[in-house]
C-alpha cells in the first residue's frame, strides 16, 4: 500500500476539485440509496405486514393483503395463545432455553479452560474433537441420535426423565451440538487472559476449582455474554432438532409447533390467530434485539473474526 | 483484545506478590483430578449425544436397516448403488448445487455493495463516510438473523401464497397492475425453488453486511483520502482499496455461507413440504434424509444420503479455502 505513505496535506491547492462533488456523484448518490432503501424495504415489510395481520379479521385479512384493519383484533392473540396452542409451545421452549443455555455455557467454559491452561497428553485430542464438530452436517447424525435419544430413557435412575419427548433431553442435544462451537469461542478467549493473576491466586492458595469460579470465570464475562447470547438465539430458534425429537404434540417448541400448524392448516382456516402466532414468536426477539443490538451484532459476528 | 484494560481494573490486585511462581506440590496433585472432572462431563455428553451417532450413521449407511427389526444386515456400498439411480437424489443434489453456488455469490457480493455503502460511500465534507441513515440500514438489515429459520419459513409461505389466500406479493403484483405476472409461486415447479433460494439470500444478507461492515471500518480513513486526493473512482477505490483489505473476511464468508446453504431443510420443509414441492422439483438432501428416514422407515438409505452431504460439505470447504486464498494484505 504506497497510499498510505502520502498523508493527505492539511490544505489542498486550488486547481483539484473539492471530493464529494464530481461529476454525476449527485446521480450516483441517489442510486445507491435507492438500492439501500428496496433492500430496507424488502426486508422489513414482511415483518410488518406479518404485525399488522395479526391484527385483523380473517376476511379483512383475504380482502386486502394491503389495507389496514378496522379494529386492532386484539382477540386473534387469545385464539393463538390457547386455541392454536402457541401458549404451550412457548412454554416449552423456555423451559428448553432455560436448561439448555446454562449447561451449555457452563460445560462449555469448563472444557474451554482445561483445554487452554492445562498442558496434559491428550489435550490437542480432546480439543480438534471438539472442533471437528464443526464442519459436520447434522443431519448426519439425525437417525442414530433419534434412537440414542430414545435409548436414553432406558437408563437407570435418569432414565424417568430422558428419552424421546423430554425438555431435558432436547436440551441436552443443544448442550452437545453447542459445545463445539463455544469451546472452539471460549477456548481462544481464556488463552488472551493474563498469567500473572491466575499464578498470584495460586500463590494466595486458591485451589483449581477456585481459581475457575472465583477468579477465571468472572474475569471471561465479555466472552461469556458474547457467546451466551449467540447460544441463546442458536437454542430458541432451533427447528431440527426438536422436530426430530419432540413428535408429541403438547411437546413441541415455539418454532417447530408454528410451523407444523402452518404446515397443517395449509391456506385454509384461521389465518389471522397464526400470524398472531408468528407475531407472539418474532416480535419479543426483534425487541430484545433492537434493545441490545451492538452486543448481539457484536456476538453473532464474533465467532466467524475469530 | 481491548477486554484486557477492563480485566486489569477488576481484578483481584494481588499480582505484586511474588514474582515467578512455582505451583505447590499439592496443586500439581490436584490438576489432575481437575482436569478429569471438568472435561468427564462435557466429553461425556458431547460423545453420547453427537460423537457416537455421527460414528454410527456411517455404520448404518452401509445396512438394510428399517429401525423396525433388531438386526441390522451388513449391505455393503448397496445404499450407495441405489443413491445413484435413484432420479429423485439427483433432483436434491442438483439443487444443493445450485444453493451452493447461488446463495453465497449473490449474498457476498450485495453484501459487499451494502457494507460500501453503509461504510464508505458518500464522499462528505469530513471525508469518507457511510451513506445518511446508514446506522437504521445496518439495524435493519440484521433483523431476519435474530429469527428462527422456521419462523421465516411460515412468513414466506404466505408471502407467496396465492391470491385468494391472501399472499402479499401477488396483492403487491396487482396492486402495480402485474396482475399478469401474479401466481401461485410455491405451486408453480418452475419457481418454488427460486422463493426459496431468494428466501435463504433474504435470511443471510444482514449477518453479512454486517460482518463487512465490520471490517471495513477497520479500514484507516487516510487510506481512502490519499484515494481520493489521487482522483480515484469510486470503483477503483472499492477494487484496489476495500477489497484487498477486506479480503480475509470475504474469504471466511465463503466458507461460511457454502456450509450454510447446505442446510435448506426449515426453509423446503415448511415452505415447499416434506416431498419437495410440486414435482418435487425442490427437493433438497436434508429433506431427502428427513423424508428417507423418518417417512419410509429406510434408515440405511437415509444415513447414506447423510454420508453424501457430509463428504459435500468436506469437498467445499477445501475448495473454497484453497480457491479462496491469495495474498494477505497487512496494513502498517
Amino acid at each position: 500500500m504506497t497510499a498510505v505513505d502520502e498523508k493527505a496535506p492539511p490544505v489542498t491547492p486550488a486547481p483539484r476539485r473539492t471530493p464529494g462533488v464530481g461529476v454525476g456523484q449527485g446521480a450516483l448518490n441517489l442510486l445507491n440509496g435507492t438500492f439501500l432503501l428496496i433492500w430496507g424495504l424488502i426486508t422489513t415489510l414482511p415483518l410488518l405486514w406479518a404485525i399488522v395481520s395479526s391484527f385483523k379479521t380473517n376476511r379483512e385479512f383475504l380482502a386486502d393483503p394491503w389495507a389496514l384493519p378496522g379494529a386492532a383484533h386484539i382477540e386473534n392473540f387469545g385464539r393463538a395463545w390457547t386455541v392454536a396452542n402457541i401458549g404451550e409451545y412457548f412454554v416449552n421452549s423456555v423451559i428448553v432455553v432455560v436448561i439448555s443455555v446454562p449447561l451449555t455455557m457452563l460445560l462449555g467454559a469448563m472444557a474451554a479452560y482445561v483445554l487452554a491452561r492445562y498442558e496434559f497428553p491428550g489435550n490437542r485430542i480432546v480439543y480438534f474433537g471438539f472442533v471437528a464438530g464443526l464442519i459436520f452436517p447434522v443431519f448426519l447424525a439425525l437417525v442414530p441420535l433419534f434412537f440414542v435419544v430414545r435409548n436414553t430413557a432406558n437408563l437407570p435412575i435418569v432414565g424417568e426423565a430422558l428419552g424421546l419427548n423430554s425438555h431435558l433431553s432436547l436440551a441436552l442435544v443443544y448442550v452437545a451440538f453447542s459445545l463445539p462451537f463455544t469451546v472452539f469461542f471460549l477456548t481462544a478467549f481464556f488463552r488472551t487472559l493474563p498469567n500473572s493473576i491466575a499464578e498470584a491466586a495460586i500463590v494466595d492458595g486458591c485451589s483449581h476449582f477456585g481459581l475457575f469460579f472465583r477468579v477465571m470465570l468472572p474475569m471471561a464475562r465479555p466472552g461469556l455474554i458474547s457467546i451466551g447470547l449467540f447460544n441463546v438465539l442458536g437454542h430458541w430458534n432451533q427447528y431440527v432438532l426438536p422436530v426430530v425429537l419432540m413428535n408429541e404434540q403438547d411437546k413441541k417448541v415455539l418454532a417447530q409447533g408454528l410451523a407444523s400448524l402452518a404446515i397443517s392448516q395449509g391456506y385454509r382456516g384461521d389465518w389471522t390467530a397464526l400470524f398472531a402466532g408468528l407475531v407472539i414468536a418474532l416480535l419479543p426477539v426483534l425487541i430484545v434485539y433492537v434493545l441490545f443490538q451492538k452486543q448481539v451484532q457484536a456476538g453473532l459476528t464474533a465467532g466467524v473474526l475469530k | 483484545m481491548s477486554t484486557d484494560v477492563s480485566i486489569a481494573t477488576t481484578a483481584p490486585r494481588r499480582s505484586a506478590r511474588s514474582g515467578r511462581s512455582t505451583p505447590a506440590p499439592a496443586m500439581q496433585q490436584g490438576k489432575l483430578t481437575f482436569i478429569v472432572v471438568f472435561l468427564l462431563i462435557p466429553v461425556g455428553v458431547y460423545a453420547l449425544f453427537v460423537v457416537s451417532p455421527y460414528l454410527q450413521a456411517i455404520y448404518i449407511s452401509l445396512t438394510d436397516w428399517t429401525g423396525l427389526t433388531a438386526t441390522q444386515t451388513f449391505i455393503g456400498f448397496d445404499n450407495y448403488v441405489r443413491l445413484w439411480h435413484d432420479d429423485q437424489f439427483w433432483i436434491a443434489l442438483r439443487n444443493n448445487g445450485i444453493l451452493l453456488v447461488v446463495v453465497p455469490v449473490v449474498t457476498v457480493l450485495l453484501a459487499l455493495f451494502f457494507a460500501s455503502m453503509l461504510n464508505v460511500g458518500r464522499r462528505g465534507k469530513s471525508g469518507i463516510e457511510g451513506v445518511r441513515g446508514s446506522n437504521v440500514y445496518k439495524i435493519v438489515y440484521f433483523f431476519p438473523q435474530v429469527l428462527s429459520v422456521a419462523i421465516i419459513g411460515v412468513l414466506f409461505k404466505y408471502v407467496f401464497a396465492p391470491t385468494e389466500a391472501g399472499g402479499i406479493l401477488n396483492g403487491l403484483l396487482n396492486a402495480v397492475g402485474l396482475d399478469a405476472l401474479a401466481k401461485p409461486w410455491l405451486g408453480d415447479p418452475t419457481f418454488a425453488f427460486w422463493c426459496v433460494v431468494f428466501v435463504m439470500i433474504w435470511f443471510f444478507m444482514g449477518f453479512y453486511v454486517v460482518l463487512f461492515s465490520a471490517a471495513m471500518q477497520s479500514i484507516p480513513k487516510e487510506i481512502y483520502e490519499a484515494a481520493l486526493l489521487d482522483g480515484s473512482s469510486r470503483f477503483t477505490t472499492f477494487r484496489h482499496v476495500t477489497l484487498p483489505l477486506v479480503w480475509d473476511t470475504v474469504q471466511v464468508a465463503w466458507v461460511y455461507l457454502a456450509i450454510q446453504a447446505m442446510d435448506a431443510f426449515a426453509f423446503v420443509h415448511i415452505m415447499l413440504g416434506i416431498s419437495g414441492g410440486p414435482g418435487r422439483e425442490g427437493d433438497v438432501l436434508g429433506v431427502a434424509l428427513y423424508r428417507a428416514a423418518f417417512n419410509r422407515y429406510r434408515f440405511g438409505y437415509a444415513s447414506a444420503i447423510g454420508v453424501v452431504l457430509l463428504l459435500l460439505t468436506l469437498v467445499v470447504s477445501i475448495v473454497f479455502l484453497r480457491v479462496a486464498r491469495r495474498e494477505r494484505v497487512e496494513l502498517s
